[in-house]
């Protein structure tokens, strides 16, 4: 990921430059036209039986139905969660519950020797009894069998994904609405404030993610930050670094709409600064907004999978995918208990995959240059 | 040009203090230090032996854990950085800068050559597409990329050891060449055996990241597809062929061009997961260990060393559109 991310963004920026103009003039149409057909109806005659006509809003689902890929993401999208938020209700395992049942498990030593030239082998059988059934082969009752606590692998599937994609909804939020504030003040008033503000996020964006993460969770170590704790603050910090992204967007978009003549309208009537930045500006930012906010929780999921890969994500125990595929790390997991590790992998792979096609076809769909 | 260049390098200079400032502030606050865990490790935890330690500590002006203690031996890594000194690393003595350059080497192959393959497949797959949009191979190709795209570096480049390197036994995951070679071997056999190591990374580094260029160059080129000039083109009564590879081709290298400037520090800086899993001598899984032990010199040294090539690829960018399009002008 560590070079994913930054990849993702300039193709971010650069395609939905073009979308500037054109929301602003279409939302514009709909209450013209309904005010046509209101006075068309007085005339006894109504223009909806003849032309007709889709909201902006409407233009835009349609489109984006049209899509197969994106009707594929939304399905993926929907199904994880539903399994990750209703599934643990009908498991028979809970999150940190682990299979008393004890196992037996042979181990056995072979040894060779030789005598006078005769070769002798010993076996060396030691029987281990452990308290919980761990390492579980895949059966009926435990799907894709347990883990070195013992624990389901398949229920901590479910509950991980509930952590997961709550990180990944909560820190594009709250990113986003940093991002907009901040952009939308430095590309409203421009000069000494567009100035701080651009240079703060120009460092944010120089601090490199991934090493600063290790450093950072070694701090909270240290702090004696645990539990459910660890992972607020983690969140924290992703909020803290992600807003710089959406800062830029958002000014560069403001950018060039304070140019525009319907702001000149706006000054013209008189409304106040406020209005004019939340009622008239930030809406016209909201196509790129959507789809940034939407690939954002793609890669959001990629970071915190990775820094659950990397040990230092969510506190011990806490089942989240990241933390799962961290079984990997282990060189006889990664070779001989691929059901520890490629489930989790696989639903990472999934919903980072299916952020990106509703993103991509969600970009498409805002575009009013698409051909079809 | 000259005015404007040498005002974004003191932009660039302000940007780095910047950066060094927090990141120093927050490797102050890790609870240990290499030379204290080292330290503990062979003495007893007695009074004596804690001021002996502060003693050593204070050697690399990180005994004062005061706020003013940190500003201060902030300042005085600033002043070393900017005459060109990062300091000894705390692990082993040596200079950072020796560290970084001696590791550099590995990284910067097994980037370099997935970026060159990078750029001859994509590239072309990326106008192909764009040429037929919809169509069957447009929606084959825009799934695989997605799915490069969305894989998480380490999960492929686990399913690729267990798959390439253990279960068919092709090749060699571990390291940069066979631990078992002679140390007689000659330097070409040499040679081949780091290349038979370097392909799995390879392969993983250009899967992960082909896809990200293949859609910039798809979507450049729609663009470029619907421009007046390609019209005319087409107008004048040229061949499809000479449209799409005389007028198109090369406008969709402009901004493609300016992207490559800010790939510097996935170029230099190495791939801390792909170089940690394939245990890779490089300088991403150097920076790796030394970042989990709490090496604070070299945690410095190489995340300015990266802060500095990502402002040094900022600023190229913009450069590079003045170079490659004489439309843009340098604003202000």
């Amino acid at each position: 990921m560590d070079k994913k991310n930054k990849d993702l963004q300039p193709e971010t920026v650069e395609n939905t430059v073009d979308v500037i103009t054109e929301p602003a003039a279409v939302e514009e149409t709909p209450v013209v036209s309904e005010t046509v057909s209101a006075e068309e109806d007085l005339h006894g005659e109504n223009l909806g039986d003849r032309v007709k006509s889709l909201s902006p809003g409407m233009t835009v689902l349609k489109r984006f139905f049209r899509s197969k890929l994106s009707i594929v993401g939304l399905v993926i999208i929907l199904s994880l969660f539903l399994i990750s938020f209703i599934g643990p209700l009908f498991s028979p395992w809970g999150e940190k519950q682990p299979d008393m049942s004890g196992k037996e498990t042979l181990i056995t030593q072979t040894i060779r020797y030789e005598v006078d030239g005769v070769e002798y082998v010993a076996y060396n059988v030691v029987v281990e009894y452990t308290n919980t059934n761990k390492y579980a082969d895949l059966d009926g009752s435990h799907w894709l069998g347990t883990d070195d606590n013992g624990y389901d692998v398949f229920t901590r599937l479910m509950y991980g994904g509930r952590v997961s994609l709550t990180i990944g909804f909560i820190v594009v939020l709250l990113s986003t609405l940093l991002g907009v504030v901040f952009g939308g003040l430095a590309g409203y008033f421009g000069g000494k404030i567009d100035n701080i503000i651009m240079r703060i996020t120009d460092v944010l964006y120089c601090i490199p993610q991934l090493p600063i993460m290790l450093i950072f969770s070694a701090v909270f170590t240290g702090m004696g930050v645990a539990g459910i704790e660890r992972l607020y603050y983690m969140m924290g910090i992703l909020t803290l670094i992600g807003w710089a992204g959406t800062a830029r967007l958002v000014r560069g978009q403001i950018l060039s709409l304070r140019e525009q003549d319907f702001m000149l309208a706006a000054k013209c009537s008189g409304l106040s600064v406020k209005r004019k930045i939340f009622k008239h500006l930030v809406p016209n930012v909201m196509p790129q907004l959507i789809v940034s906010m939407t690939l954002g929780l793609g890669s959001i999921i990629l970071t915190e999978a990775t820094l659950g890969y990397l040990g230092i994500g969510a506190p011990l125990g806490t089942a989240t995918w990241g933390a799962m595929i961290q079984a990997a790390a282990e060189s006889y997991n990664l070779n001989f208990l691929p059901n520890l590790w490629v489930p989790p992998g696989i639903c990472i792979t999934l919903a980072i995959l299916a952020f990106n096609f509703v993103g991509d076809g969600l970009r498409d769909a805002f575009d009013p240059k698409m051909k079809r | 040009m000259l005015k404007y260049v040498l005002k974004r390098l003191l932009t660039a200079c302000f940007i780095l203090v910047g950066v060094s400032f927090l990141i120093y502030l927050i490797v102050r606050l890790m609870p240990t230090n290499v030379i204290e865990s080292n330290y503990y490790a062979t003495h007893e935890k007695t009074e004596g032996n804690a001021e002996a330690l502060k003693q050593l500590l204070a050697r690399y002006n990180l005994d004062d854990d005061s706020f003013w203690g940190i500003i201060k031996g902030w300042w005085i890594w600033l002043m070393n950085f900017f005459r060109g000194d990062l300091g000894v690393s705390l692990t082993n003595d040596k200079p950072v800068q020796e560290i970084i350059f001696a590791n550099m080497g590995t990284s910067f192959a097994v980037s370099f050559v997935s970026l060159i393959l990078e750029l001859i497949i994509a590239i072309p797959l990326g106008i192909k597409c764009a040429c037929n949009q919809y169509g069957k191979l447009d929606y084959a190709v825009t799934v695989f990329t997605m799915i490069g795209i969305s894989f998480p570096s380490f999960f492929f480049a686990g399913i690729i050891i267990k798959v390439f390197a253990v279960d068919l036994g092709w090749f060699e995951a571990g390291g940069l060449s066979t631990p078992s070679l002679p140390i007689d071997v000659s330097g070409f056999e040499l040679f081949i055996n780091q290349c038979w190591h370097l392909i799995l990374p390879i392969f993983v580094l250009t899967v992960l990241s082909i896809g990200s260029m293949m859609r910039y160059t798809r979507t450049n080129t729609l663009e470029v597809l619907n421009a007046d000039y390609i019209r005319t083109a087409r107008a004048k009564g040229l061949s499809e062929n000479s449209v799409v590879y005389k007028h198109v081709f090369r406008n969709t290298l402009i901004p493609l061009i300016t992207t490559l400037a800010g790939m510097l520090p996935a170029l230099f800086g190495g791939s801390m997961i792909v170089e940690q899993m394939f245990s890779l001598p490089g300088i991403g899984n150097t920076a790796y260990t030394m970042t989990r032990g709490g090496d604070i010199t070299f945690i410095m040294g190489y995340d300015m060393f990266i802060a500095a090539l990502t402002v040094i690829g900022i600023l190229l960018t913009d450069l590079m559109y003045v170079v490659v399009d004489p439309r843009v002008k340098l604003g202000k």
